[in-house]
């Protein structure tokens, strides 16, 4: 079964919570990553993303195998959306399941940094004066008129 | 050889589409940047980027085979 994936429609919380489930879990830890109405100072009204679907869903499976092989933990599983999303959207969902909260609190950071790191999503910020820009780390913009195309 | 070329964000834009066949000399990865980078006026350069062919990750001096995928992937901001 596939645990991590992309999704173009809202992410269902409570089945991925639910798919963490196991006996022998004493726990879990979830983290939500949501759109912000604001970045490196500039006010922005929505996102979109964008990704090289078969190797993000490759990779973002690789990084899920490295985190029970690394952590002591149950399941893991990780969704992130794709597509044009507004303030507040859920953009990205990660959780463990572990036996004790420790590991739990490790390897949910570590997938999230991991994710950020390693899977093909690209973020594109629109911005309230009408400028869009694709972001690409350190984070800042690599900033496109949307008057100008 | 052909190569279907995948382009992404910041790519996708200075190229002005998404994808293109393009025939071309260029037998690893590396030469190929260098082509299209000057074609589509890429700003990026090599270093900051991954390449990838058929859908995994490779080296850049990986061998180029006729009909590969390539994408040249820009630092990712997912998250």
């Amino acid at each position: 079964m596939k645990c991590f994936r992309l999704a173009d429609t809202s992410i269902d919380v409570d089945a991925e919570k639910a798919a963490l489930g196991h006996a022998a879990a004493g726990g879990c830890v979830t983290f939500e990553g949501w759109v912000r109405d604001h970045n490196e100072g500039r006010v922005v009204r929505r996102l979109d993303y964008q990704a090289y679907a078969p190797l993000a869903e490759s990779e973002g499976e690789a990084i899920l195998a490295e985190a029970l092989e690394r952590f002591h933990v149950r399941e893991a599983r990780c969704i992130h959306r794709v597509g044009s999303l507004a303030i507040g959207d859920l953009a990205v969902w990660a959780g463990v399941s572990a036996d004790h909260r420790d590991a739990a609190f490790a390897a949910c950071r570590w997938i999230i940094d991991e994710v950020k790191l390693r899977v093909p999503i690209w973020k594109n910020e629109h911005y309230a004066d009408g400028e869009s820009g694709w972001l690409h780390p350190d984070n800042t913009p690599v900033v496109t008129s949307e008057y100008s195309r | 050889m052909n190569y279907q070329m995948l382009y992404f964000a910041s790519l996708a834009d200075r190229a002005g589409r998404a994808e293109e066949v393009r025939d071309s000399a260029a037998r690893t990865p590396r030469e190929l940047y260098a082509e299209v980078a000057a074609a589509h006026d890429f700003t990026l350069a090599a270093e900051r980027l991954r390449v990838a062919v058929n859908g995994a990750f490779v080296a850049w001096d990986h061998a180029l085979a006729d009909r590969d995928e390539v994408v040249f992937l820009p630092p990712v901001s997912g998250g």
